[in-house]
């Protein structure tokens, strides 16, 4: 059995010399049957271990079932003027800010304020028409993640606690190491108060 | 084994019969034998001290794992009071597991800074040195996510901030904290694939470990005064020489162990860790561990995201490239008084970055002082001490080490390492006083 194999290899080798001692036309060598073995034989390897390593990468991703958690209706009236709530939605914190109209002409003003800001824009693009007074924004320092804490900073908004990110009334970056304002998610406003996040 | 000749002689016949089929006493037989430069100090312990660590933190960590919960509402609970309070001495063996991260690292310093002194990075031993930096990566890994597992205030912010680093980079970012987190932030799906990572990783290191004593046993130990060993007579069998070293290195290591353990088992620790989770409270003053706080002030110090992650990665990166970065032709520290100077102040600068990292972010060094300014900068503020101690640290690696090399004269470096314990009373650095035959 052994020596009938190895008889079989040594009848290949000669083979393939014959095959590669063959120029053609062009002067260059006739890829044997072999080389298309090997090449082939790699490249179903490759995209075997491919197919494999894809749905062990993407089962990390969220799950249908967290992914489900899309939206969230909450009732804005319980939140009295100057007052602050954070509400959980996508297991993620929301702030909803009842602002004074102080805090909204400040947001305003500072609209004009545009050097010292990292990621400029207006106040009016960060609420809906007609509710200005309603500011909800992700809890999310655009840092690392910390939830910032209200009135504390120099720019009447929110101080990060873990790196210092300072935010505006409008909830925009003006100072410290986070890089965005904090993310207005998409919500909308069913009737002047029931709001639906998401 | 390098050139190592076996001296191994089966001396029964199962001996012979296993020897020819699988030869692992001869294997264990020839690593107690090898031949080991007979000038290394208490520095070169911390090797079988780290060995002991991880010993211990796989033991324990196996125990714990048979009472804990992963899931998010039981982690917490399984952990303050199923292991903490009614598992039989639950408390001790999370004591040792928790407080042996901290022992774990504060040998892998001392090993690291023994390596860096002694020039044991340079060559033939870069591969050695790589191997250590990825055994130190891979810890540090296993200590976050082990850190997280207990799912307190500060493992839930902690690997939120942690996990958000991987944000900074554009584009990919966003997505790949989604893949790190399975959710849209850390939840339960997170802590999960921690636990399942935290128990695989030590493997992973024991495996590192293994190719790391592997490549010290190709060229053979570095020693202090950095020259190669030339003839037996340099060296003593690792057994019972070494053994009986570090054994006895261990066991006051173990003291000092024990007095965590049995006298301040939450020193280590933050209160914080004391209350669960809140995913929607941050702690008012979030730290890491000890051991990680030099790069996370680095990571503070700097006013951009992006860069601040990237400067964070490449303090790490330093430790990685420093054998082709030192162009001197000495290897230990004992003949490069300039050199040491600078090393000296290094270690200053990473244990300032170390007590910046503990500090609020917009604190003072000195409180009240006001006088340290520049233009519009409080020099006296610990983000300005962080600047600077962050420049000293990529400075020592990228300009000081380079350019020492070349400019540096060097002390008369001893012909063999042999010379300096013989010659002992004349003119010889303080390090190398042990002289065993006058000292009986």
């Amino acid at each position: 059995m052994v020596r009938g194999l190895y008889r079989a290899r040594i009848s290949f080798k000669v083979a393939d010399s014959l095959a590669h001692s063959a120029p053609v036309a062009d002067g260059s060598a006739d890829p044997s049957r072999r080389d298309f073995i090997h090449i082939a034989a790699a490249a179903a390897t490759l995209g075997g271990v491919a197919a494999v390593a894809w749905p062990l990468i993407d089962e990390l991703n969220p799950a249908a079932d967290t992914l489900a958690l899309a939206s969230l209706e909450y009732d804005v009236s319980k939140v009295a003027l100057g007052q602050q709530v954070t509400i959980s939605w996508r297991k993620q914190p929301v702030f909803i800010r009842h602002r004074t109209p102080a805090e909204i002409a400040k947001a305003k003003a500072d609209d004009h304020v545009t050097a010292d800001m990292k990621d400029p824009e207006p106040d009016a693009n960060r609420v809906k028409a007609g509710h200005e007074e309603w500011l909800i924004v992700l809890a999310s320092c655009t840092h690392l993640g910390c939830v910032p804490v209200f009135a504390q900073g120099d720019y009447g908004g929110w101080l990060c606690p873990c790196h210092g990110s300072q935010y505006d009334t409008s909830a925009r970056i003006r100072k410290g190491p986070a890089p965005k304002n904090l993310e207005v998610p998409e919500y909308a406003f069913l009737s002047d108060t029931k709001v639906k996040i998401g | 084994m390098s050139d190592h000749p076996s001296t191994y002689q089966p001396n029964t016949a199962i001996e012979r019969w296993l020897d020819t089929r699988l030869p692992i006493i001869r294997f264990g037989a020839d690593l107690m034998s090898f031949p080991t430069p007979r000038n290394l100090n208490y520095w070169y312990t911390f090797g079988g001290i780290l060995a002991f660590c991880l010993g211990v933190q796989i033991v324990t960590g196996i125990v714990l794992a048979m009472h804990y919960d992963p899931s998010g509402a039981g982690a917490f609970l399984s952990v303050q009071r199923g292991i903490m309070r009614d598992v039989n001495y639950g408390w001790l063996i999370r004591g040792l597991h928790a407080n042996g991260a901290s022992m774990f690292f504060l040998a892998v310093y001392i090993h690291i800074l023994r390596g860096l002194y002694y020039g044991s990075y340079k060559a033939p031993r870069e591969v050695l040195w790589l191997l250590g930096c990825v055994i130190y990566v891979l810890m540090m890994a296993t200590a976050f996510m082990g850190y997280v597992l207990p799912w307190g205030q500060m493992s839930f912010w902690g690997a939120k901030v942690i996990t958000s680093l991987f944000g900074a980079f554009p584009f990919i970012g966003k997505p790949l904290t989604a893949l790190l987190w399975g959710g849209f932030s850390v939840d339960e799906p997170t802590l999960n694939r921690f636990f399942s990572l935290h128990y695989l990783l030590p493997f992973a290191i024991a495996a590192v470990v293994a190719l790391h004593i592997w490549a010290l046993h190709v060229p053979g130990n570095a020693n202090p005064t950095g020259v190669e060993v030339k003839s037996k007579s340099d060296t003593l069998p690792f057994h019972p020489y070494y053994t009986v070293k570090d054994l006895f290195a261990i066991s006051v290591f173990m003291i000092l162990f024990a007095v965590f353990v049995f006298y301040m088992p939450e020193a280590l620790g933050k209160v914080d860790n004391q209350s669960m989770a809140d995913p929607l409270k941050t702690p008012a003053h979030i730290v890491p561990e000890w051991y990680l706080l030099p790069f996370y002030a680095i990571l503070r110090a700097i006013p951009d995201k992006l860069i601040g992650v990237l400067a964070l990665a490449g303090a790490l990166g330093m430790l990685f490239i420093l054998p082709w970065l030192d162009t001197s032709k000495v290897r230990s520290m004992r003949y490069r008084p300039q050199y040491r100077m600078f090393f000296f102040i290094w270690i200053v600068a990473c244990a300032a970055l170390g007590w910046c990292g503990a500090q609020e972010p917009d604190g003072q060094v000195i409180h009240g002082l006001t006088t340290f300014n520049l233009i519009d900068y409080d020099l006296n503020s610990v983000t300005w001490l962080s600047r600077i101690s962050s420049i000293y640290y990529f400075a020592y690696f990228l300009v000081i080490t380079p350019l020492l090399g070349l400019t540096e004269t060097p002390l008369p470096v001893p012909d063999s390492l042999y010379t300096p314990v013989l010659s002992h009373p004349a003119g010889v650095p303080s390090g190398a006083a042990a002289a065993p035959e006058t000292k009986g």
